[in-house]
């Protein structure tokens, strides 16, 4: 079948797709957005999330054939051209990426957080990230990440001083 | 293998008629997983995901308690929580408990009781909270108890034309209770779980267990045994704090309406007195609640 989406704000056409694949599938394979990781496909790691229609979901339970006619932003659809996102520049300057298969999925994860709370307690920030497995940080790192983050996108003065 | 798109309700029913062997998909957290994992080759999947219909809730039914909320079946765990936990503390409690965001963002009511898997998180607060399952196909739209529901383990009413189209929830200021047991906070499957609800204005209580039987089951012996013991004591009107006697006998009905499996997850016997804990403990909870609210 074929599947027309918008993918991190451009139309996209992907042609001869199965109707059992997955989005993550469909991303990787046919529209060339590596960055999802595919660890678990099934649910348990939340390394392929995506936005579908501005909500963070696990791109391998989504069915290809769910997405047609909707948005979906995936980690390569958070930076501004060359400019990382806060989020994205937290983790790298926190310290919270080790071998990085994890990352795309917790920095979709930890900007969805942002955008809904500011300002969250650590509490909030461990819940959010609940959906996200790390094998190699211990997971101290990644809340050091997205608290810097947090502080950064509320004063974005201090983030270009 | 097809895929199937309706718009519009009625034409999801038309097509399921015709079609009996397609397999609906809602948030696709449990379908996605049996076919990542070849578990399940259907010959047509039924996306419902852009039907407006199944996708909204009203409380036309009344908002206040003896009221009752509509869910549409494709409403996803998060908002509930968000949009209707103030009338529906159980289902809101029991939906906080899926998975983590990302499955909540996705997963749906409507999808725990097509799966009917006997730990799905739902159907214990469903059976505690006397809810009712609609039922939409060509031939009409039929209501069926909760309590009618499951049939066996996941086996459903359900006939092959037919799709869940919303959930009945009775609307309560009433204190409800819901706990499962896991090796975590996030991401568990219940080794067994339980659902409390007190009915102050028909001096009943509910009270059901999940992942404890072939199938998610009211634990009637229980809920008469306290009842009763509240009625004659006139504790509805004057709550006072309940008897330890009381409280133990009721965790023991809870258990003895068990029949659980030894499996990977826990064994029979862990089962079985983990539900008499859960079951004093979340009692507890809601009477303590309610003894607040009415004094
Ligand atoms: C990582 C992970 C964690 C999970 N954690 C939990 C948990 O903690 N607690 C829990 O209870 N569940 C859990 N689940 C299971 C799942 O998320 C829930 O059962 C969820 O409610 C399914 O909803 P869905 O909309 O995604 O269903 P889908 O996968 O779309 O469908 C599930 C079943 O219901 C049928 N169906 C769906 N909608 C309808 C309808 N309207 N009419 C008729 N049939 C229908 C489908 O054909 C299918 O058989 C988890 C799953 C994953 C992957
Ligand atoms: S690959 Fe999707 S959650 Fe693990
Ligand atoms: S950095 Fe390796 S899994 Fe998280």
């Amino acid at each position: 079948m074929r599947v027309n989406v918008t993918v991190n704000g451009e139309p996209r056409q992907a042609d001869d797709v199965w109707e059992g694949e997955s989005l993550l599938f469909l991303l990787r394979e046919r529209l060339g957005l590596p960055g999802s990781k595919n660890a678990c496909e099934q649910g348990e790691c939340g390394s392929c999330t995506v936005y579908l229609d501005d909500t963070p979901v696990c791109s391998c339970l989504v069915a290809a054939g769910q997405v047609q006619d909707r948005e979906v932003r995936t980690v390569e659809g958070l930076a501004d051209g060359d400019r990382l996102d806060p989020v994205q520049e937290a983790f790298v300057e926190a310290g919270a990426v080790q071998c990085g298969f994890c990352t795309p999925g917790l920095v979709v994860a930890a900007h969805d957080l942002l955008d809904r709370v500011p300002r969250p307690s650590d509490p909030e920030i461990r819940e959010a990230l609940a959906g996200n497995l790390c094998r190699c940080t211990g997971y101290e790192k990644i809340l050091d990440a997205v608290r810097l983050a947090a502080t950064r996108k509320a004063d974005p003065e201090a983030a270009s001083r | 293998m097809d895929f199937l798109r309706p718009d519009t309700l009625a034409e999801a029913l038309a097509l399921k008629a015709q079609r009996p062997d397609a397999v609906p998909i809602a948030g696709g957290t449990d379908v996605m997983v049996e076919l990542n994992f070849d578990h399940r080759r259907p010959a047509a999947l039924l996306d419902l995901t852009r039907i407006a219909e199944l996708r909204s809730w009203d409380s036309a039914g009344g908002n206040g308690d003896g009221g009752t909320v509509r869910i549409g079946s494709g409403v996803p765990y998060t908002r509930i929580i968000d949009e209707l936990g103030d009338r529906l503390p159980g289902l809101a409690m029991a939906s906080r408990t899926v998975g983590s965001p990302q499955i909540r963002n996705r997963g749906t009511v409507g999808g725990n009781l097509g799966a009917a898997s006997p730990a799905g998180d739902t159907h214990p607060v469903l059976l505690a909270g006397d809810a009712t399952v609609e039922a939409a196909s060509t031939r009409g739209t039929r209501l069926i108890p909760a309590t009618e529901f499951y049939l066996g383990v996941k086996r459903h009413a359900l006939e092959p034309d037919e799709l869940i189209t919303a959930v009945h929830v009775p609307v309560t200021r009433a204190p409800q209770q819901f706990a499962k047991v896991g090796t975590r906070n996030a991401m568990v499957i219940a080794v067994c779980s339980f659902a409390v609800a007190l009915h102050p204005a028909r001096q009943r209580v509910g009270a059901a267990v999940g992942s404890a039987a072939p199938t998610p089951r009211r634990a009637s012996a229980a809920e008469e045994f306290l009842s009763a013991e509240l009625t004659s004591a006139n504790q509805w009107e004057s709550p006072k704090p309940l008897l330890d006697s009381v409280k133990r006998r009721f965790g023991e009905l809870v258990a003895e309406a068990a029949n659980p499996i030894d499996d990977v997850r826990g064994s029979a016997a862990y089962r079985k007195h983990a539900l008499s804990v859960l079951a004093r403990r979340t009692l507890d909870w809601a009477w303590r609640d309610y003894s607040e609210k009415v004094t």
